[in-house]
């Protein structure tokens, strides 16, 4: 496994966000999702054509639960941590990443491109921990069938220690966990 | 101060805490714990044992809190997601529980390409954030991140660290905000060199009630030489030295450096003392744990300790 090396959008910001608006969750997609994914022949044409382009606009790594609408659309998977919770330490003063002082460390772009949308409160959510039974998966799939709204979660002074555990957990719903060994 | 009082003890009060940093060794000595444990004894509320820093292989966090702990000083057990994943971590996380560790500072870690095993798997199957709010569910929750129950809880401190000076400035008070929100209930920051900058960070964490909840601890280290000036802004992420500082040390003769550096430490300490929020510093003395104490002295932090402890008394307590 080569180390991941934060990404550029090949899109602006404001592109992403329309994109978004016109992949967003409606009665057709997650009729379109559920039809999808009962046929896996169709499920692997339909997340091939995913992974084209989301790989070449965003450098997608088919974590399969998208975190890019709350990143400014900069995949955080990209980062050579794969932190899904914002920038380490380790930025240098002149924005480069630790692992790779020739790139700008992919947080700071997910920044600039989340505030330049007005957006960047996006990235106080808590991000919850990414499910690895869904790498390779397709994350269009999975969040037209809801699967990601638990993936992150705002705190504020009503809730100021959000639950880490969702009930029930989002990938217990996921089709990857037929296979799941221990009940 | 025993292990008695601790962390969590001086946290409670409202003095000015000191902790500092035991690096394990890297072979199976255990006297290697003992002896800095010796010398930090009495001038600390407790001291972080690292875990493998620099992504450089070591003796066990875990090993060297519990000997850090049986030669009397609280420990605080980091802990990483470098190298373990979260069945690993919660393990180690309640392993430490049972075995006494009361404090636990939760990081993402440093990445393998900068350690001396590059060719290593990176792990971070969890982050930093997401860590200590793994910490937080065992103990507030009483479950593993499955769902399972704890019968007996852990009742460790969750820590946390922060880097007030790196990039983007703007989102580093929100990101500890988040960890706060995540369960961390004190943080320790990278190496405070540029005190103003660090007042700036302090003062937003103090706007949104960040500092309330959550007990912030300053990092803090003495430059010794320019060559470990060089090291700090060129090999460690994330360090940085303001010029002015730079200037400073750099305006004095070369055998006089190491003085001046330690005068600067001195300082800083006690325009941190100063800073409403500010809870305590974190020495980290880069393996000079012998100097703690004289830091400590110098800065006047802590009267109660001061008359004694004499160096006398500590190179006895070493032996």
């Amino acid at each position: 496994m080569a180390v991941q090396k934060p990404f550029r959008p090949r899109i602006p910001a404001g592109l992403a966000y329309a994109l978004h608006a016109v992949l967003a969750t409606n009665r057709f997609y997650r009729w379109l999702a559920a039809y999808v994914e009962r046929r896996p022949r169709l499920y692997r044409w339909f997340t091939a054509g995913e992974r084209a382009a989301k790989e070449r606009l965003f450098g997608c790594r088919m974590c399969g639960q998208c975190a890019l609408p709350a990143t400014g659309y900069a995949c955080p998977m990209t980062c050579p941590k794969q932190l899904r919770n914002g920038p380490c330490g380790g930025v240098s003063a002149d924005g480069s990443c630790e692992v790779d002082r020739t790139l700008r460390c992919v947080w700071l772009t997910a920044w600039d491109r989340a505030e330049s949308a007005a957006r960047g409160s996006d990235l106080d959510l808590l991000q919850r921990p990414v499910d690895n039974r869904q790498w390779s998966r397709s994350s269009w799939v999975n969040y037209w069938q809801g699967r990601d709204e638990t993936i992150a979660v705002a705190y504020s002074g009503a809730d100021p220690h959000p639950p880490m555990r969702t009930a029930p957990a989002p990938a217990d719903r996921a089709p990857a966990d037929r296979h799941r060994a221990e009940r | 101060m025993s292990p008695d009082g601790g962390l969590r003890a001086a946290l409670a009060s409202d003095r000015f805490v000191v902790t500092a940093e035991v690096g394990p060794p890297r072979d199976a000595d255990p006297d290697v714990i003992a002896r800095k444990a010796a010398a930090l004894r009495g001038w600390v509320d407790a001291a972080n044992v690292t875990d493998n820093q620099g992504a450089n292989v070591r003796m066990s966090s875990l090993a060297g809190s519990v000997l850090l702990r049986q030669a009397g000083v609280d420990a605080v057990m980091q802990l990483t997601c470098r190298d373990r994943n979260r069945i690993a971590l919660q393990s180690d996380l309640i392993g430490a529980a049972a075995l006494g560790v009361r404090n636990v500072l939760l990081l993402t870690g440093d990445h393998p390409a900068l350690g001396d095993h590059p060719d290593a798997k990176p792990v971070f199957d969890l982050d930093g954030v997401q860590l200590v709010w793994t910490a937080r569910t065992l103990r507030e929750e009483g479950t593993l991140l499955s769902g399972k129950p704890l019968a007996t809880r852990p009742s460790w401190l969750i820590g946390t660290v922060e880097n007030p000076f790196a990039p983007p400035a703007a989102l580093r008070a929100r990101r500890l905000a988040k960890k706060v929100a995540a369960g961390a209930e004190f943080v320790q920051t990278q190496y405070v060199f540029d005190v103003d900058a660090f007042a700036r960070w302090v003062a937003r964490l103090r706007d949104e009630g960040v500092t309330d909840r959550c007990a912030v601890i300053a990092g803090v280290g003495p430059i010794r030489s320019l060559r470990m000036m060089a090291f700090l802004t060129g090999q460690v992420p994330g360090v940085h030295v303001p010029a002015e500082l730079e200037r400073r040390l750099r305006g004095v003769p070369a055998h006089l450096v190491e003085e001046e550096g330690l005068a600067v430490c001195v300082e800083t300490i006690q325009r941190l003392a100063g800073i409403p929020g500010v809870r305590g510093v974190h020495l980290m003395a880069f393996g000079r744990d012998d100097e703690v104490p004289d830091i400590v002295r110098r800065a006047g932090i802590r009267p109660d300790r001061a008359p004694t402890l004499t160096p006398a008394a500590l190179q006895e307590g070493r032996q």
